[in-house]
């Protein structure tokens, strides 16, 4: 009963069966505005199809033509385009919840009998479904530019998708808990890891042009290994080595995303 | 309903151990069911933590606190589903439609899908909110905005209901309508649960706690300094202040009337004495006033003017401390709406270094 200085077992009394409740709820919670609102989801669509549009013809040229890399050039850069989609979206997403956090939100829900864990993995898990609407767009685009697409590549390239967004959605969630009393630190933060993280994974460009640290550098990257399992995926060589080491990467990033995520929530009661 | 005993929290600031913000000094607060306390303060006065501390938002540093029988440290859980709570800021998301969020937090007390619906369409109603159904919670009023809020803590029907700050920024208008509503719940729940629900509630409008609540917790410095009922608190620590003058009929005549004054049955103290009268604190002004105008008779004085001024809790505060509540307040640079878990709290006192 005494309280003392040192309070360990942050949270207790739920039982599985309660976590897998609570998810759902906070799940169908933050999709809610989603579904009511597709407008949103399309939205995030405009930077990667600047992107498309503005980078996808540069490309082009200064390769010297669409049948490069490997046969078209439009072969090798979708799949860059959902990865950096999916970056672009899921990234950006602990900005709701610092909104939440402002507002009082988040507070409500804090003082409800929710399982801490639940708030972040609910919320993480909700990453997917905008991830995979949009990529649907980008690809339904792509098909009249002669983007050939393999359908069972292309159904487990979105799940591999899903899971690395689960991942840095979990990760900015955690940066959102992180830096909530200044806010502004947010944007900072997700700004500088952003560019680093998309160039070093040959999103843009093949990295092989590069020189050999910043081939270094991607070899620690998990996205770099995510990209090159979509190109693999989307090509139709579904048992491709860089298809497993793809999902180890995106594995990774959700086990990683997840527990620092929750660790994060469950540290906001002091 | 409440039982705490040494309740403290202090927030470490830095490494220093010095610089410690001690914003809760272990309190000791019974609160029985079916009452309706306010806690009343300047910020930074500790009210928020504690209210953070009853609500397993924020864990204690030290001491216990039990809320619907519940320790808040070993079963959080449980005093979650116990009690409802509105913050200081908005319960429901601002891209949510209100109909939603009230679905949802039924949801996460556990109702069924239709249950829950029915009990948001239920408070939607009660709550004045039945046309904002559908509509988003960033379009809605503030008034609006607050009643849902109110509407959200209540989904669950609790026996319990935490209200920080409930009307800050509303207009007088909305103020009064949130009252009436919480008024309302409150009796309703005799109907459901066979008896009102407690209400425990921080405000900074001394007005609102004066007339709505039946219970002033008054802290201070992280500590209680006074709890009674207004009335109480007003006669006993502040009294009524009674302001007499004599005329130029009676020149001089102060010092007689300051000594008449002090014989008069009801007199506590003089306060203030000046060439033209007194301002006398007396127990109950309304039966000293008429005495002490027969005994400046008596001696001959003619008074020119009198009145009585009744104490505010403000006064009550001013008695208690010597700091006017009000200014206390002001100077805060820190109040606002923000519900940031870490910030919210305020505390605006240090230890000396």
């Amino acid at each position: 009963m005494t309280a003392v200085d040192a309070h360990p077992a942050p949270s207790r009394a739920r039982t599985p069966r309660h976590l897998v409740r609570d998810t759902g709820i906070v799940l169908a919670r933050e999709l809610r505005p989603v579904v009511r609102d597709p407008f949103s989801v399309v939205f995030g669509l405009v930077q990667p199809i600047v992107f498309l549009v503005l980078f996808g013809p540069l490309l082009v040229g200064s390769l010297g033509g669409t049948d490069v890399l490997g046969g078209s050039v439009w072969q090798w850069f979708v799949p860059s385009i959902l990865v950096m989609t999916t970056l672009f979206g899921t990234s950006a997403t602990g900005a709701n919840l610092l909104f939440e956090l402002q507002t009082g939100a988040h507070e409500r829900m804090l003082v409800a009998p929710l399982s801490r864990s639940s708030l972040l993995v609910g919320r993480a898990l909700k990453e997917m479904v905008p991830i995979v609407a949009q990529s649907v767009v980008v690809v339904l685009v792509m098909l009249p530019f002669g983007f050939q697409l393999h359908l069972a590549g292309a159904v487990l390239g979105l799940a591999l998708l899903a899971v690395l967004g689960v991942g840095i959605g979990a990760l900015s969630y955690a940066l959102a808990l992180a830096v909530r009393k200044q806010d502004w630190m947010f944007w900072m933060v997700q700004q500088t890891l952003l560019f680093p993280l998309m160039l070093l994974s040959g999103m843009l460009l093949p990295l092989d042009s590069g020189p050999r640290w910043m081939q270094v550098a991607a070899s620690v990257n998990p996205l770099k290994y995510v990209v090159d399992a979509e190109r693999a995926l989307f090509a139709g060589d579904l048992g491709a080595t860089a298809v497993a080491w793809g999902w180890v990467a995106a594995g990774a990033t959700a086990a990683v995303g997840l527990v620092v995520g929750i660790r994060a929530m469950v540290a906001t009661t002091d | 309903m409440i039982r705490t005993r040494a309740l403290t929290k202090d927030f470490p600031v830095g490494r220093d151990p010095s610089r410690t913000v001690h914003a809760v000094r272990g309190i000791d607060l019974d609160v029985a069911p079916g009452e309706l306390v306010a806690v009343l303060g300047p910020n930074g006065a500790g009210k928020t933590t504690t209210l953070r501390m009853l609500t397993t938002l924020v864990r204690p540093t030290s001491g216990t606190a039990t809320v619907a029988g519940l320790d808040v440290v070993d079963s959080p859980d449980a005093v979650r589903r116990s009690i409802g709570y509105v913050g200081q800021g908005n319960a429901a998301g601002h891209g949510q439609r209100a109909v939603d969020e009230l679905v949802s937090q039924a949801r996460i007390h556990g109702l069924d899908r239709r249950a829950a619906r029915r009990r948001a369409d239920e408070l939607l109603d009660v709550l004045e909110l039945t046309a904002q159904r559908t509509r988003k919670v960033s379009d809605l009023s503030g008034g609006q905005r607050r009643r849902l809020d109110v509407a959200m803590g209540l989904v669950h029907s609790p026996a319990l209901l935490f209200l920080d700050e409930p009307t800050t920024g509303l207009d007088p208008h909305n103020r009064a309508n949130l009252w009436e509503h919480v008024g309302r719940m409150r009796t309703e729940a005799v109907a459901e649960t066979g008896a009102p629900m407690t209400v425990v509630l921080t405000t900074h409008y001394l007005d609102e706690a004066d007339t709505m609540a039946e219970r002033v917790v008054v802290v201070d410095h992280g500590e209680i300094i006074a709890d009674d009922t207004a009335a109480h608190l007003k006669a006993d620590l502040a009294g009524d202040r009674v302001v007499v003058t004599v005329g130029p009929a009676s020149p001089g005549g102060a010092g007689l009337l300051a000594e008449t004054a002090a014989r008069v049955e009801g007199f506590r103290e003089l306060v203030a004495r000046d060439a033209d009268g007194v301002t006398v604190r007396a127990r109950r002004g309304d039966a000293y006033l008429p005495a002490l105008l027969r005994a400046a008779d008596a001696a001959g004085l003619v008074v020119e003017t009198a009145h009585v001024h009744l104490p505010t809790l403000d006064d009550v505060f001013l008695a208690l401390t010597g700091r006017s509540l009000r200014e206390a307040g002001a100077a805060d640079p820190a109040s606002g709406t923000t519900t940031d878990p870490g910030s919210a709290t305020r505390p605006a006192e240090r230890t000396a270094a």
